[in-house]
């Protein structure tokens, strides 16, 4: 990035802002009514402004790699489309020096009557190559989109996959100083992923300048010099990829954490004022697969009442969002309107598909009750929450030792794992991995 | 707009692409494929020439009112290409930016294009429609005069800028007025019976609306290929022609100038 300081940059965004004007009414007016009413000039103006973009500078010096990162709805693609000069800004310049490509729509010019061949040629040439050009290149295009055997076939019989690949493999091949990526990495499978982002490094290498629209953070801390977090069409941060990502990742996860508060209110809100049921025969040897069925709600006899759940983290903050390997804390406050001696707490963990992934209670592990009366509080101490992403609920009981239950609160309770591996299943044991002999593995990009 | 203008020359090799492509993805799948291009007319010819022989036979005459018009069908033909060319290019045009809105609204792409593309793709079409006419017309020893023939190229030049200039005006319009569409399949049947093409202009009947038809510019574009395929002689029509051509190429600028403006709203629009 240095090295290259002292060039102009090869894209400038300078106070940019763009608003989509949106037309109200008018998408089912028509031209009659519009000419009746004698509306046609006030349909013309927007009666709506959406401001998608707001003051958003910022340079990507020539040869180095730009991330951008934001929220769906943040003004990423936006963005995208004025670089590439797609639409224009509604006020501030864009400055871009270079030949542009923008993989943006792959393959978005084809027609599907026509040959692979024919529509790499016109492909090209709308992309701004001559004819001459895409002859030259046609082979390597062709090898890349490993399309050699169908490359004469109409494209509408090619499968999804076949018609990105021959649309990157085309704009790619544009040879563009500036390159504009938007999120086409999840383009055919494992290898062809491989191939692109080998693609990109070697742009890299040969000194283009490449700006990344993503959702991949793992690839703007890898791959990119440079990262711009965009949120609400407002750049909130830039700079280093590892401290904007991180700054970002943050900011999702308190976003997640106030959505989660608020449906799990809801959830409980519907669950209280809701018909309560009468004590069912809800025993604690209920399977899961009967657990499953079962909707959230809230039940029991009353008598003694869970009047508030709270997870906590190691931190001891209240909150829905953990990492994997946290620690959680879930704290019920009980209140025995009078005293008991047959009470047991049960709490379980159930995932999105219903399977309980963990299930506990006193009286299971043997704590015998003795004695329960006025206010307490009963915390489940997990110190390492071995589970892979995603979002899990819970169910928080009080009940008798034959299973009738006091207060069973059902599935009312959520919250979310979070991790940056994308390992699968629901339980992730502790482990490394290790190697000797003859294996070794590449340092990741 | 001068600007954009002059880089369009730039776009010679994608609209000429993109003409190909229309034409070769027309026929893509059908079995004679682009010689349709020439059973289309000839079959169009034939019924004509059997209707208006066998079925209706025209009888219109000369404005001396003794001398028939004989091989109808030619004559009606003398028009009808044209009209055809005209029509379909204009029927394309107003729906080809939203049909291309993938690329307007993806790749940088001058939106112009596409209008052009839809009348120069008919243009091709009429040229072959031609080959047929032409061939009747000398297998019915129906020579058209050499002199006459000169103007030819001139009144397809003009029929072209004006044909553009519409087509440039109506596609950036029905982004916004979808409707546009309907009303102009109806505002051509209209158009087109409003144009001595089925009749010819020196017609008894249609004396009364002579001077109406002065300010129908089809109307100097198909008596023009009328005069120079068909009747013989001097092309009477001349003066008409020349006056038609720099009032297409003042309301082609006119188009460009709208089309221009509405340019942007175009990503968004479609």
């Amino acid at each position: 990035m240095s090295a290259t300081g002292t060039r102009a940059p090869a894209i400038e965004l300078v106070d940019v802002s763009k608003a989509y004007r949106r037309y109200g009414g008018r998408h089912f007016a028509t031209l009659k009514s519009a000419l009746l009413q004698r509306s046609i000039l006030r349909d013309l103006r927007p009666s709506e402004i959406l401001p998608a973009l707001k003051n958003v500078s910022f340079a990507v010096p020539s040869g180095s790699t730009l991330g951008v990162i934001g929220r769906n709805g943040s003004g990423k693609s936006t963005t995208l489309k004025l670089v590439a000069g797609i639409t224009k800004p509604t006020s501030g310049r864009v400055t871009v020096r270079g030949r542009i490509s923008a993989l943006i729509e792959l393959g978005a010019g084809f027609h599907p009557e026509i040959s692979g061949r024919e529509n790499i040629y016109i492909n090209g040439i709308m992309l701004g190559l001559t004819k001459r050009e895409v002859q030259k290149r046609f082979d390597e295009i062709v090898e890349f989109a490993e399309l050699r055997e169908f490359i004469d076939a109409p494209v509408k019989t090619y499968s999804s996959g076949m018609y990105m690949r021959l649309g990157f493999s085309v704009a790619i091949h544009v040879d563009p100083e500036v390159l504009l990526v938007d999120e086409v990495l999840a383009v055919g499978d494992e290898g062809f992923t491989h191939k692109c982002l080998d693609k990109f490094g070697e742009f890299k290498r040969r000194g283009k300048t490449i700006l990344l629209v993503t959702h991949s953070l793992g690839l703007v801390e890898r791959f990119c010099d440079d990262a711009v977090w965009l949120d609400g069409g407002e750049k909130r941060a830039q700079g280093d990829p590892k401290r904007v990502v991180g700054a970002y990742i943050t900011d999702v996860e308190r976003q997640e954490e106030q959505f989660l508060a608020a449906s799990d209110a809801r959830t409980q809100h519907d669950a209280v004022t809701g018909e309560r049921r009468p004590a069912g025969p809800v025993d604690a040897g209920d399977s899961a697969a009967d657990m499953s069925r079962a909707a959230e709600g809230r039940w029991g006899s009353g008598g003694v009442e869970i009047t508030d759940v709270g997870l906590q983290n190691d931190q001891g903050q209240t909150t829905h969002v953990f990492h994997t390997g946290e620690a959680l804390t879930v704290r019920l406050q009980v209140r025995a309107d009078r005293p008991t001696r047959d009470f047991v707490f049960g709490i379980a963990i159930f995932n999105p598909e219903g399977v309980c992934v963990y299930g506990t209670n006193t009286d299971i592990e043997e704590h015998q009750g003795d004695t329960l009366e006025g206010t307490a509080e009963v915390r489940l101490v997990i110190e390492a929450l071995d589970l892979v992403e995603g979002t899990y609920k819970l169910d928080v009981a009080v009940h008798k030792r034959d299973g009738a239950p006091y207060d069973y609160h059902r599935l009312l309770y959520t919250f979310r794992v979070k991790s940056r591996l994308k390992d699968v299943g629901i339980y992730r044991p502790r482990h490394h991995w290790e190697f000797s002999g003859g294996v070794s593995f590449r340092k990741t990009l | 707009m001068w600007h954009n203008l002059a880089q369009l020359a730039r776009y010679r090799g994608l609209i000429q692409s993109l003409v190909a492509r229309e034409l070769k993805a027309r026929y893509r799948g059908s079995v004679l494929g682009f010689f349709w291009s020439f059973v289309n007319p000839l079959l169009l010819l034939l019924v004509y020439t059997f209707v208006f022989t066998y079925i209706l036979p025209a009888r219109f005459v000369y404005p001396d009112g003794k001398t028939p018009i004989d091989h109808y069908a030619l004559f009606l033909f003398c028009g009808l290409l044209p009209w055809t060319w005209f029509s379909s290019s204009l029927l394309e045009a107003s729906g080809a930016l939203i049909s291309g809105g993938n690329l307007i609204k993806k790749v940088l792409f001058p939106a112009e294009v596409l209008p052009i593309v839809s009348v120069l793709a008919n243009m091709v079409h009429f040229f072959l429609g031609l080959l047929i006419l032409v061939a009747f017309l000398v297998a019915y020893r129906h020579v058209p005069d050499l002199g006459g023939l000169l103007w030819f190229p001139i009144a397809v030049v003009i029929q072209l800028v004006f044909t553009l200039a519409l087509a440039l005006i109506l596609s950036a319009l029905t982004v916004h007025f979808r409707d546009i569409r309907d009303l102009l399949a109806n505002l051509l049947t209209f158009w087109f019976f409003a144009t001595p093409i089925v009749y010819p202009y020196f017609l008894d009947s249609v004396a009364t609306f002579r001077w109406l038809f002065d300010f129908n510019p089809f109307f100097h574009l198909a008596a023009s290929y009328q005069e120079i395929l068909y009747f013989a002689g001097p092309v009477g029509h001349a003066r008409w022609l020349v006056a038609l051509g720099v009032a297409s190429v003042v309301l082609f600028v006119f188009a460009y100038w709208v089309f221009d403006r509405l340019r942007d709203s175009f990503a968004e629009a479609v």
